[in-house]
Order: C-alpha cells, then structure tokens, then sequence
C-alpha cells in the first residue's frame, strides 16, 4: 500500500546512494499511480477501511480512507511528484544522497497520517513527519539553517508532547484511540475538554497559526527551495488535517466561544501575515509570510461551521499547496539564477526567465483568489458562506486578506516589466526546473476550472455533513 | 456537445488559442506571429457574422459548463451580448493591424501580443457571459489581462499607471465580488434573463438590494471610469497607442459599461430598479460625469489625456441612455455604445501616429500639422464631428435618440447635459482641428521619421482610414438592416415589450 512504497523508497535511497536520484524518480512515479489506483477504488465503493494484519479497531493497526484523505493524498501525490522532478535538477550527488532518504521519509509519514485511523497513529506520523522535516531544514547547511532547523525542531517536538498529553488523557477515559470509538464515547466532561485543549494548542503551534507563527518564516525561507516548497505545501497541512479530524469526527465542535476563538485567531493572522508579507524585502521570506496569512483563511471555517465553508477552506487548503509549491520552486530558480533574492533587484533576473515569472504570477492569481483558480473557489465558498450565516465580519477579513495579497504578489510581479539592463553573470536553471514550477501553478489555476470533481470527492464518507455544528 | 453549443467557446477559443502559443514564441519569429494573430482576429469576425445572423433568426447559441455546485459557466449569444461581441471583434482586428504597425522593432513583443489577445478573449467572454459569475470571471481576467500592457514600457511612469489601475481595477473586482456573492446568497440565481430575475424571487429585501446594486455598479463604474472611480484612466495614458484603443474603445471601459447595462437590464430589471428608487441616482452620476469629462477634457495640453477625459465623459452616455427609463433612449444608450468605441479607437489611432511619426504629444505642436499628415488628419476630424454630434456622423445619431428619448421620459433635464456637453465638445475638439489645419506649421517637428512618399507607415494609416470611414457609414447607413442602431432597437423591442 502507500505507506510501504515510499518507506521502501527510503531504505532503498539509504542503502544504495549512487542510484538514488533514479530510485527515487521511479518510486514517486509508483506512489502517485497508487494513489490513483486508491482513487479509482475510493471513486467506486465509497469510503474504506482496511486493518493492517487483520486486526481490527480496537487492537491492531487500521487505515481508513474517505474523501477528505483521499483529496490530502492526491494533493501530496502531485505536489510530491513535481518536487521529486524538480530535486533530480536541484540536488547535486552530494546533496541527493542526503535528501532522498529523508524526502521519502517524509513522503511515508504523510501518506500514513493522512491514512489513519487512530489517534496514536497520528501521533507516530506526525512525529515521524516533524523529524524529517526538521532534518530537510537542515540540509542547507550554515548557520541560519542550523538555527531555524533547531528552532523548528524544539516548536515541533512542544507541538507533539502537548499533542501526547492530549491523547493520553483520552486514553485515560475511554480506553481507545480509534477515531470512530471515541466518536461515540466522547462526552462533554473537563477532563475531555483539557485533552482536546491540550491536543488542539500543540497542533496549532505546528500549523502556525497566528500567534504562534514565530518559528515558520525562518524555518521556511532558510531552507532549500525544494524543501520550503514541501513544508509550506505538505507538513503544516498535515497539522490542520488533524485539527479538522478531531473537531469534526472526535468531538463534533459545539457552537461555542472555541471556534470564534480560532476564527479570530484565523483572521489576526490574515492580517497581521499579510502586513508583515509586504514589509518583506527578501523573495523567500516574502512568500513565507504569506504562508502564515494564508494558513489563517483555514481557521476562518472553524466559526462559521457550515458543510460550505468547510469545503472552501478545504479548497483553499489544496490550492494553496499547489500554488505556494509552484511559488517556492519559482522563487528557488530566480535565486539560482541571481544568485540572491532581493526583491528590488529582481528585474534582471525575472525577465531572463519567463517561464518562471509566468509560474510566479499563476501561483499568484490564485493565492490572491482571483478567477480563474482553485482560489478564487475556495474564496468564494467561504464568502458565500460566511454571507448566509449572517456573519459578515469574515467576509471583511477574506476581503481585506485578498487585497494584501493582491499588493504583495504585485509588489514582486511589477519587477518583469522594466527596462533593466542585463548586467551580470546568471547561474545555470535547468528547463525542467522551471517547467515543473509552471505546471504546479498551472494546476491551482485549472483546479478553478474542475471544482465539481474535487468538491465531490469531498463528500465521499464526508465528515462535513454530520459533523456541522450549525 | 452539437455546433450550438460549441459556437461561443470557438469564439473565444479563436483569440485565446492564438494568444497562448504566442507566448512561448521567440521574439524574432514576425512572421509567424503575425499570422496567428491575423488568423484569429478573421475567424473570429467569421464565427460572429455566423452568430448575429443565427441569433436573428431566432436560433440559440449557448455554452453551459458545471463550474461550481448549482452554478455553471454559461456563455450565451443574446441579441446584447451580440452587439458587445461584434464592436470588439470588428475593432480587434483593426487594432490588431495596428499594433503590427506600430511595435514593428520593439522588444517583448511576445509578450505584448500574448496579452493582447487574453484581453480580447477576456472581452468577449464579458460579453458573452450568461449569469453574473461568468461576467465576474472573465471581468478579473480583463483586469489581469490588461496590467501587463499598461506597464508595457517598463518606464516609471508606466509603473506608476499600473498601479493606480491595479488598485482601482482591483477595489472594483472586489467590491463587484462581494456583490455577486451577496446576491447569491439571497436569490439562489445568477442567472441572466431578460427583465431581470431579482424582482420574481424577492418581496423583502429591499435595503439589501439597494446596497447590492451599489456595490455592484460601483464596481462596474471603476472600469466604465464614472466620476469618482475614473482616477485610472488618464493615468493609464503612458501605455502604447493601441492599448489606449483597446483600453478605451475595444475592451475595458467598455467591459464596465456594458456591465452596467446588465445589471441593470438582465438582473434587476428596468422597472424593479426604477422601483427601488436607484436609477435616478445612477442618471445624475452619468450627467455628473459627463460634464466633469468634459471640463477636464477642456484643461488639457496632452493630446491623449484630452481623449482620455473626453473618454469619460463619453461613456457615461451609454448610462445615461439607459438611466433615462424609455425605450428610445434606450435606443440610444445602446448604440452609443458602438458608435463611441469606433470614434475613440479613431482619434487614438490618430494620436499613436502623430506621436509615431513626429513625435508630436501636446496639443500646442499640432499647429499645421494637416499638411503634413492629411490623412491621418481627416480621419481625426471626421472621427472628432462624430463626437460633437454633427450630422451626418454616428455621434448624431446616439445623441438625437438620447434627446428624443429623454422628451418621451418627461426628463427634460437631460437635454440640457445633451447640450452642454456638446458644447463642451466642440470647445475642446475644435481648437485642435483649428490648429490642425489652418495655421502655419512651426517648421521641424519633435522628432520626424520619413516613410517616403507616405505620410506614415501603411499599416499605421490604413486602420484609422477605415474606422474613419465606419463612422461616416454608422451616421449614413443608420437605418440599414444589422446597422448596429437597428440592432439596438432589436434589443429594446425585447427588454420593453409588453
């Protein structure tokens, strides 16, 4: 299945360094014609269980897939492939042995969290998730690296204990992780609440929601441009994932003062990222930040409840992934190619490679959510949304956030159309490279044109239906 | 999927096709560009010929794609939508002959042709948009298409331009967004239908309704450049002349003007908005603009910010007509809307090639200058008598069916903005000729390029001749049969019949 394949892959890299760029190619081929092959079968019978051994719920280990993690895998699996094509041109030898292993690593916990079917599986994923990523952020090297990888490791490893706590206390009381056993076990009792406290803050410290976004940016910006696009696109997702398993399945969320705390948690960090985005003056830092305004669109579903604001932020959340992927790869070519990234030297740089500014600008029309992309869909269903509700205020915020989108991307973009001279010495950026940057753009604009399939996926086995508080 | 269907998606399809593979063509390959674009601004007018004939005999052109759950994209050919198409189609192609002409031998011409075409295609996708949330999509697009042209020169000027249309362009797109969205939310439709659809599925939201048709047309106006949204546009002056055609006569101004007409027409009806008491306002701010255009126009030294003003106050004539409540000012909203684009891509036309050709930019330089240019020269004048209204031009005829139409609403006060900004008009247009033609030439011009025996390249004098000529036959041929006056009055019929 999904999670043996890329672990498989890991050792393998590991074990045979001088084919690892080949192997890794052919297994991240592999996996995303599995999660295909997953699809097809998801598509066909609806929601699956599978238990691994034969053991089933409350003893052995079990996978469960329905369409939210269907989705979640199918984004991984495309984001994954065109990072994978991406690192054979990026990575030399050297740099290859390193990466490979840990990226396959990384690709395992992914596959597996958003596979599982109980909560400590989630824990072991998640950690697993967070070590690798903290061992990819160190694969630059020098000091900024070394110290962002230390700070994301310490935020990582907080996040998870508190997470662990969480889960013990459930454990404690209803002697079973399996998410659907606690489904129905769960009541409202303190000791309930303090887990699902417990659980929630540790998992917000790992999705960076705002304030507790400190450790993002340098960690995110430090790292090599393949790896910021897999962290912004992939590893914080994983957190919110979570998040949204147990608020929606575990504990189905009441209508209280929690979700309009996260909301305006959510919408602080709308702002407060987008202001700090345009004070930006560095490429890769700017597109960090804007990861940290992005991600707070997210929690904006978590007040208004609704099956339709779930599944636009579900939206934004996959088209997000597509479109900072393609941005970070973008931003790693022109850096390679100027060898720097100061936005207000970018004119030269930009204008000799068209093919990646086009990919920067694409990427950019859908995170301001501008039509056509998967952006503007997900905007738009929150919008709707937040309008039926009654709710206007997050209307404001998704607004406001667009607009500071709009002027940050703009802020970059503006750089194509000058009559700069072309001055200096450019750095080699292989063709492919900048392909795989456009295609992943090119798809958070065509996920603009197809909502109606990955909106039906959603409700396969959807826990946004039942799960509403509202 | 039968030819019906598919009819709408070719006529888009013939200019974004084209525009996408130009992209990724090397600069140096004119030939091949070149015929692209020709390739697709002829097939294009072809499939729209096909179409206004179709449409006329009653047949149904429309393209539904699932978009969103209970929305889809609709691109439907309806008598409006076809007036829309046509003027843009008709004038891509001149534009485009022009632009071949006027950026022979500068750089990013990739680029620039790329996004041209995206901002026809974008165009005609407005135009041909079924329900609100196409015309939104395409209407965002027009503005993404439309910035890489703008700072085409890549000077600090043109920067500066582009952001101020970005802000506003994008204010706008929002402000029509969550218009779109709020309106959705209570009428569950988007859906375009002649009379409007709000009036039938709402009794008890009339405040909402109203700050709806707010947001909505204060979004619309930022394009269509009414009063205090038209900051943009003579900003917007710094881009190349045939931007400037298609800024203000093919594509964006144009976009928001339309826009306004079905919001008006096909969402909320004539009469249900007349109703809720907020066409009288929409009427004051067009006759608002169309005086304060003017003004401005008059204050100018700049030969291209004195059309750029004079675009303003010229488009709110579309509204105007609308705003007056009568189906012969109608009429002449309509119309307007055809004959103001041919004039001003005319004049602009003129201007690109007085600055191409001697450098000329201020209205002061002009002195003598029909000497030396008559041709380019006489297509200015016969376009500049259209715009004041003089018989037999097209001009006249907008302005006569905006005069009668106004009498038969019983909104007399209209006449005398009619009036008044005739005046105005011949005050700031006729000096220009004046100086033109009859005073002495100051002898070397600011900068001069020879062209032989011609007064300027053939593929810069050819367009502005023709869309000369149109707007001489728009006035003459009124009243023959797919003139685009009949059409308008086709569409009356439909909007006011009982």
């Amino acid at each position: 299945m999904l999670v043996i394949l890329p672990l498989v892959g890991a050792i393998l890299c590991f074990l045979l360094p001088q084919r690892v760029r080949f192997l890794g190619l052919m297994i991240a081929f592999a996996i995303a014609a599995s999660v295909v092959g997953l699809l097809l079968q998801v598509l066909d019978q609806g929601a699956l269980r599978y238990s691994l051994g034969g053991w089933g719920a409350p003893l052995g280990i079990s996978f469960y897939t329905d369409g939210l993690s269907m989705l979640m895998l199918l984004v991984t699996a495309l984001v994954g492939l065109g990072i994978s094509v991406y690192s054979i041109a990026y990575f030399n030898q050297e740099k290859s042995v390193h990466f490979w292993p840990l990226w396959m690593l990384l690709w395992t916990a992914l596959n597996a969290l958003f596979l599982s079917a109980d909560l400590f599986n989630l824990y072991v994923t998640l950690e697993l998730l967070g070590l690798s990523a903290v061992a990819l952020v160190a694969l630059a090297g020098g000091a900024n690296a070394l110290d962002a990888a230390m700070r994301y490791l310490f935020v990582s490893l907080l996040g998870s204990l508190f997470y662990l706590l969480g889960l013990a206390l459930l454990y404690h009381s209803f002697a079973s992780v399996d998410i659907e056993i606690l489904a129905q076990r769960v009541e409202a009792t303190p000791a309930v609440w303090a887990a699902m406290g417990l659980m929630t803050a540790g998992l917000l410290l790992k999705t960076a929601l705002f304030p507790l976004h400190f450790w993002l940016p340098p960690a995110h910006a430090n790292a090599p441009a393949p790896v910021s696009a897999l962290l912004s696109a992939l590893v914080v997702k994983a957190s919110f994932y979570i998040l949204l398993r147990l608020w929606l399945e575990v504990f189905p969320l009441p209508n209280s003062g929690l979700g309009l705390f996260l909301g305006l948690l959510g919408s602080s960090a709308v702002l407060w990222g987008g202001i700090q985005t345009l004070r930006q003056t560095r490429l890769k830092m700017l597109i960090a930040y804007s990861t940290v305004a992005q991600l707070g669109y997210l929690f904006i579903a978590f007040p208004l409840g609704t099956s339709m604001a779930w599944k636009g932020a579900l939206y934004l959340l996959i088209s997000h992934a597509l479109a900072k992927s393609a941005m970070f790869l973008a931003a790693g070519n022109l850096l390679l190619f100027g060898g720097h990234d100061r936005i207000t030297h970018l004119d030269r740089v930009a204008q000799r490679l068209p093919l990646t500014l086009a990919a920067f600008a694409l990427a950019g029309v859908s995170i301001m959510g501008l039509p056509p992309s998967g952006g503007f869909i997900g905007k738009w269903l929150l919008l709707d949304a937040s309008l039926r509700s009654g709710q206007w205020w997050w209307a404001v915020i998704l607004i406001l956030g667009s607009l500071l989108a709009a002027a940050y991307i703009f802020k970059v973009i503006g750089h194509a159309f000058t009559q700069a001279e072309v001055t200096h010495e450019a750095g080699e950026v292989s063709r492919m490279m900048e392909w795989v940057a456009f295609v992943l753009a090119l798809a958070a604009i065509v996920l603009g044109l197809i909502a109606p399939g990955p909106l039906a996926l959603m409700d396969i086995g959807s826990p946004f239906n039942s799960g509403a508080a509202q | 999927m039968n030819w019906d269907t598919m009819l709408p998606l070719l006529i888009l399809a013939s200019s974004l096709v084209p525009g996408l593979i130009i992209f990724f063509l090397p600069e140096k390959a004119v030939r091949t560009r070149v015929s692209l674009n020709m390739t697709g601004a002829l097939i294009k007018v072809f499939l729209v010929g096909f179409v206004i004939w179709g449409v006329f005999n009653g047949h149904h052109y429309e393209t539904r794609l699932p978009f969103l759950p209970g929305l889809d994209l609709v691109l439907r050919a309806d008598a409006l939508s076809i007036l829309f198409v046509t003027l843009s189609t008709v004038l891509w192609l001149v534009t485009t002959i022009y632009a071949i002409g006027y950026l022979e031998n500068s750089p990013h011409r990739s680029r620039f042709f790329g996004f041209f075409s995206l901002c026809v295609t974008a165009t005609v996708g407005v135009a041909l948009a079924g329900n609100l949330i196409t015309f939104v999509l395409f209407y965002e697009l027009l503005t993404l298409a439309t910035y890489p042209l703008i700072v085409h020169r890549g000077t600090e000027v043109a920067h500066r331009a582009g952001r101020t249309y970005l802000i506003y362009t994008i204010m706008g797109g929002v402000l029509l967004l969550v218009g779109t969205v709020w309106l959705y939310g209570l009428t569950g439709s988007l859906e375009f239908t002649h009379r409007g659809f709000v009036a039938a599925l709402v009794d008890n939201h009339r405040s909402s309704l109203i700050i709806i048709f707010a947001l909505l047309i204060a979004g619309l106006g930022v394009k269509a450049a009414l009063v205090p949204f038209h900051g943009w546009l003579p900003q917007a002056m710094v881009a190349p002349a045939p931007v400037s055609a298609l800024l203000h006569a093919v594509a964006v101004v144009k976009a928001g003007a339309f826009g306004i007409v079905r919001v008006v027409y096909d969402v909320y009806g004539i009469e249900f908005a007349a109703s809720l008491g907020v066409i009288l306002p929409l009427a004051i701010l067009a006759a608002i603009t169309i005086i304060y255009g003017s003004v401005r126009a008059l204050m100018q030294n700049d030969l291209k910010r004195r059309l750029a003003f004079s675009t303003v106050s010229q488009v709110s004539y579309i509204i105007l007509g609308i705003a007056v409540v009568g189906p012969i000012a109608t009429i002449g909203g309509l119309v307007h809307l055809v004959h103001q684009g041919v004039m001003k891509i005319t004049l602009f036309f003129c201007a690109g090639n007085l600055a191409e050709t001697l450098g000329i930019h201020k209205i002061s330089e002009m002195d003598g200058v029909g000497r030396r240019m008559p041709w380019t020269m006489a297509a200015f004048t016969i376009a500049a008598f259209g715009m004041i209204g003089a018989p037999p031009m097209a001009g006249f005829v907008s302005k006569w069916y905006l005069g009668l139409g106004a009498l038969e609403a019983g909104q007399d006060w209209v006449i005398i903005i009619l009036i008044g900004s005739s005046l105005l008009n011949a005050a700031y247009f006729l000096p220009v000729l004046h100086s033109a033609w009859f005073k002495k030439p100051v002898g070397i011009w600011p900068a001069e390029r020879s062209f032989g025996r011609m007064e300027t390249a053939l593929t810069l004098l050819v367009p502005p001749v023709i869309t000369a000529c149109l707007v001489l036959m728009l006035g003459l041929l009124a009243s023959a049969p797919f003139s685009p006056l009949q059409w308008a009055h086709f569409i009356t019929t439909l909007e006011y019949a009982p």
